[in-house]
């Protein structure tokens, strides 16, 4: 997990007690490094019923213009359940570095 | 007009949550649960006290009950007490970090095993990192007092107190004790909304994750607080002070001036210390005593101009810190006078564990030792009243 923002808050500048004020703060995190296998979506047999993008803990599966399903691989964890729940077996988890 | 009651010292905690008018109590309701929750639902049961009170099903989720609410700006209480607050550890870290004003009462008694449910200070000696800070007191009166002064010291620093009293000794002993009028009481904590952090009007996330870039700073807020409270609590003391005539600061010093040999002790043991030095007093030894009221943060300015020019002092720990220097009192001290120019010598002391008396030899040893320290220097650790 890294940090992306360039300028780091100070500890007199962090809302008290480590709040967070601003909505979605969670983009500024890179947790690619966490993932050893990551989804590959074969858009010929997927369905596009959105089962990944539900299922997803992280909101790492998002929608391009044309309406397909791609994973964000800034946000994936690689955690498979995207493959789990794709009922027409349309994502394979791929091993990094093979 | 204020009165005079005879109640225990649990009572007194539950007569002062009672008065700040608290909106939440949170507690487990069983062993080793004290009469000062039990005291607590009678008044919201009768209707004396306008609260919502949560039976839980362990510790644990007392005080996670009391952060929740805490974090909305209601004003929350919980008590507890040796294996209780062991089960709280790692919410009593959160309590801190999050900067929430919980006011909770700890009857300090021993941890198991074996079991025991007498007194020593193993319990809140076991939580001494977590944050918070921890008030001591000695009587049934002190703790009535020190529950009003941990209200409007957690509000204002933002910070949970814990307000420590003696198991038995203090928690059930009945002593008569001046309860100052209610309306009174609210003037000095007046009930009025608190800075809310969880509201259906502003959106925040709170307890969120603290990755390595920012958990530092996070945390270090939490230290800054505490550093800082050393003087809302002297502000606070100096205010109570000219409400209600008492006035208690971080520590109590008897017969220090021109001692040879001075004790350092918390909580009720402070009377009988103060007993036995004026008898000694008579026999011509120039002992004193020194009781701390505050643990967290550590009076260490107050507590070295009060060690000043003398020869030893004798640190009576009624906890352990198995394997390590020195007991967890001990440790402090030594490091609070470590660089001053001539500190005295400092013997450890070990006593009273799991509720074992200290009686008057017990207290003539130990000052004697202290005496003998300030002419051969400290030697190891005292285990005092320990069977061959």
């Amino acid at each position: 997990m890294k940090c992306l923002k360039t300028t780091l808050k100070g500890w007199r500048e962090i809302p008290e007690g480590g709040a967070i004020t601003e909505p979605g703060s969670s983009v500024n995190f890179d947790v690619t490094a966490w993932r050893t296998a990551s989804p590959v979506i074969d858009q010929n047999k997927c369905t596009k019923c959105g089962m990944c993008f539900l299922y997803c803990p992280d909101s790492a599966i998002e929608i391009d213009e044309a309406g397909n399903y791609r994973v964000n691989l800034s946000y994936c964890k690689g955690c498979g359940i995207c493959a789990k729940g794709c009922a027409p077996k349309a994502i394979t988890m791929v091993k990094e570095g093979h | 007009m204020g009165r005079r009651v005879g109640i225990s010292g649990n009572y007194a905690v539950a007569y002062a949550v009672k008065m700040a008018d608290v909106d939440m109590i949170a507690a487990y309701p069983i062993t080793p649960q004290t009469t000062i929750v039990e005291k607590l639902s009678e008044f919201v049961a009768n209707g004396e006290l306008e609260a919502s009170y949560m039976n839980v099903e362990s510790e644990h989720s007392a005080i996670s009950a009391c952060v929740g609410a805490s974090l909305t700006g209601a004003r929350v209480f919980t008590a507890t007490s040796s294996q209780g607050l062991a089960l709280m550890h790692e919410i009593l870290f959160m309590a801190s970090a999050l900067r929430t004003h919980i006011v909770m009462a700890n009857v300090n008694r021993a941890l198991s095993a074996p079991l025991n449910i007498w007194n020593d200070h193993s319990d809140a000696m076991a939580q001494r990192d977590a944050g918070w800070i921890q008030l001591w007191v000695r009587s049934a009166q002190e703790a009535f007092d020190a529950t009003i002064e941990a209200f409007k010291i957690a509000e204002e620093t933002r910070l949970p107190v814990m307000v420590n009293l003696d198991g038995f000794i203090v928690s059930h002993m009945y002593e008569p004790v001046e309860l100052p009028d209610e309306a009174e009481v609210k003037k000095f904590i007046p009930s009025r909304p608190l800075g809310n952090r969880v509201s259906t009007k502003s959106a925040h996330a709170v307890g969120v994750v603290g990755p390595p870039e920012y958990y530092y700073e996070m945390k270090y807020q939490a230290i800054d607080a505490i550093e800082r409270s050393r003087m809302k609590i002297k502000e606070i003391d100096r205010e109570f002070n000219s409400r209600f005539g008492k006035s208690y600061g971080e520590i109590e010093a008897y017969g220090v001036d021109g001692a040879d040999a001075v004790l350092i002790v918390m909580g009720s043991i402070f009377g009988s210390a103060k007993e036995v030095a004026n008898s000694l007093r008579e026999e011509g030894k120039k002992v004193g005593v020194i009781s701390l009221r505050v643990f967290r943060p550590f009076p260490t300015q107050e507590l070295r101009k009060a060690v000043e020019g003398i020869k030893a002092v004798g640190v009576v720990d009624r906890a352990t810190t198995p394997g390590g220097v020195g007991n967890p009192l001990y440790n402090e001290i030594a490091t609070a006078l470590y660089d001053m120019p001539e500190r005295p010598a400092i013997q450890g002391f070990v006593a009273g564990l799991g509720g074992r008396d200290i009686r008057q030899d017990d207290f003539r040893l130990m000052y004697s030792a202290t005496e003998n320290a300030a002419k051969d220097g400290a030697g190891r650790c005292m285990y005092v009243g320990l069977r061959e």
